[in-house]
């Protein structure tokens, strides 16, 4: 089995982001820079595929600027054997993005696409839906365990109120949750690998896709503050202003 | 205009979360049709057509859609989706699921999880988990929009009279097979839609204090959540976690008890309309986000909180 999995460059989630002062946008420059946390799961989730035998080769993608390589070579510390770079500048928006997702898997081929169920910078959950649809392959959302199958995985979706299970037929497209596993760190020896590891480059113009903003964003705000609350002296003075003025028991 | 708005139902009525995005779709402004799909879900098509307000409700009825798989459900939206500006859902698992599909198919670029209407072809959208807000502008033909049922009241059940049209209902895709469910384990609400949450931190300092906090939310009928460092420190698992890479919750009432608010939770749970934070440091920065803040040493006045929350 062939895995396919594509990781974003996105502001670290442990940062406070500030929003710009012209509401162009929040700040990114001199700001720690991770992998989306949500693809670190679907890294490690393909790399244990890979340890147990399952998998016979990870291969991670990235759609973003040259600072994106360096988000491929955690994937390849963490154990994937190879990376592929589609170099775009600016907002690719998810409907371009799956676009791009589908060139490269008519080049690669792959027979599962294990991918974060969003990005924790613009909160979009729609990549993975969308190359699904492109594809005509089976869909896998937000899950928590995947066993592969024979031809198939079976896999258990956190959905509101509970959990679901599925099975799905091989190729197919799953987007990964919190629960599904806790990512390794990479280990020194592995990161002093991950740089030989092949990054191949390619362009959204080599791959023929348009990658064209569509959803203009017209500016960017803080949210609404929080007035200030007061602080209480005691349990029965909290009750009682939960009850009488706040009334919300 | 005309808005399409997928609807969710429990077989017998709509989910409230659909009664939000009929909200967002009056907001819009338009004729509003609902496409409801199932197996075997005369009732519920029944139901929705006593939203007041409903135009027609479109009614699919099949065994391939009884359990909702996307790959199922979204080319029955797609193809009625030709004849309105706007496709609309809540943005609640199944409307996450399926909505990018009909997005993806028809060309356009989605705008998720809105919370607010500026125009017709302009809305505000939370990125970062909430801490920052974007206004977006769609110039796409069909606006495919998931809503943030917490921003948009929901719009009554009961008092219209829409007609019921049944359509085809299409064939089962043959691809991603329905196995099982296993719904709701916990005895309390779940975590995303309860109206009171009981959150634990860190400051519980093991697992087997977190009775405590379950022990607060059963008091209030709330549902139970934990900050990342809880869950992090193993007390309890991940799926309970609030915060940026958690699930983010707006309840009327959010009590904090033993976290310290750490940017990572806040993101999860600052829309929150009344936040109640206990801990004992006062510089913790929970307090300046608390509506109601308590230094106190939780194990301290825990016992008391249960009891006094119990009776209210």
């Amino acid at each position: 089995m062939k895995i396919l999995v594509p990781v974003k460059r996105v502001v670290d989630a442990y940062v406070k982001v500030r929003v710009k002062s012209d509401g162009s946008g929040v700040e990114t420059n001199n700001i720690k820079m991770s992998m989306n946390p949500f693809d670190e799961i679907a890294v490690e989730q393909a790399v244990r595929l890979k340890e147990a035998g399952t998998a016979s080769e990870v291969v991670v993608v990235t759609i973003g600027p040259q600072q994106a390589q360096e988000q491929l070579r955690t994937a390849l510390a963490m154990g994937a054997d190879r990376a592929m770079h589609v170099s775009a500048e600016g907002d690719i928006q998810p409907l371009a993005v799956a676009r791009t997702l589908s060139a490269v898997c008519d080049r690669e081929n792959p027979d599962l696409v294990i991918m974060g169920k969003q990005a924790i910078d613009d909160d979009a959950n729609q990549t993975g839906q969308m190359l699904s649809a492109l594809r005509g392959w089976a869909q896998g959302t937000f899950i928590s365990k995947l066993e592969p199958g024979d031809g198939d995985v079976t896999i258990t979706r956190e959905v509101d109120g509970g959990l679901e299970k599925l099975k799905l037929p091989l190729p197919a497209i799953v987007t990964v949750d919190l629960r599904l596993n806790e990512p390794r760190y990479p280990k020194l020896p592995n990161i002093m690998k991950a740089k030989k590891k092949p990054i191949e480059e390619v362009s959204t113009d080599d791959l023929g896709v348009d990658v064209t903003t569509r959803l203009k964003q017209l500016k960017v705000e803080e949210p609404p503050a929080r007035k200030g609350g007061i602080k209480v002296s005691s349990v029965a003075e909290l009750v009682e202003k939960l009850k009488n003025e706040a009334k919300v028991i | 205009m005309a808005i399409l708005v997928y609807a969710e139902h429990n077989g017998s009525e709509l989910k409230s979360g659909t009664l939000s995005a009929i909200a967002c779709a009056q907001e819009i402004g338009g004729d509003i049709d609902l496409l409801l799909t199932g197996g075997d879900c005369a009732a519920a098509a029944a139901a929705a057509a006593k939203v007041p307000g409903v135009r027609k409700v479109f009614h699919a009825d099949g065994a391939h859609l009884e359990h909702h798989v996307a790959e199922n459900v979204a080319p029955i939206v797609e193809r009625l989706a030709g004849d309105y500006e706007y496709v609309v859902s809540a943005a609640s698992t199944s409307g996450k699921n399926i909505m990018p599909r009909v997005a993806a198919k028809l060309g356009v670029q989605q705008i998720s999880d809105i919370t607010q209407v500026v125009s017709g072809d302009t809305f505000v959208r939370p990125i970062y988990a909430g801490n920052a807000m974007a206004t977006v502008q769609s110039e796409d033909p069909i606006k495919v929009i998931t809503v943030r049922t917490t921003s948009f009241d929901p719009v009554a059940a009961d008092g219209g009279g829409a007609e019921v049209e049944a359509i085809d209902a299409g064939s089962d895709a043959g691809l991603a097979q329905f196995v099982g469910a296993d719904i709701s384990e916990s005895e309390g609400p779940e975590l995303t839609t309860a109206s009171i949450v009981v959150s634990g931190g860190r400051g519980l300092g093991s697992a087997e204090n977190f009775h405590h906090i379950e022990e607060l939310a059963q008091g209030l009928g709330a549902a139970v959540g934990a900050s990342r460092a809880a869950v992090d420190a193993g007390y309890v698992p991940n799926d309970y976690q609030v915060g940026q890479t958690g699930k983010v919750v707006a309840p009327d009432l959010y009590i904090a008890i033993g976290i310290s608010g750490a940017i990572q939770h806040m993101a999860g749970m600052k829309e929150s309309k009344v936040i109640v934070a206990v801990n004992k440091d006062p510089e913790a920065p929970i307090f300046e986000a608390a509506d109601y803040g308590l230094v106190a040493d939780l194990f301290e006045v825990m016992p008391e909180l249960k009891e006094q929350l119990k009776s209210g």
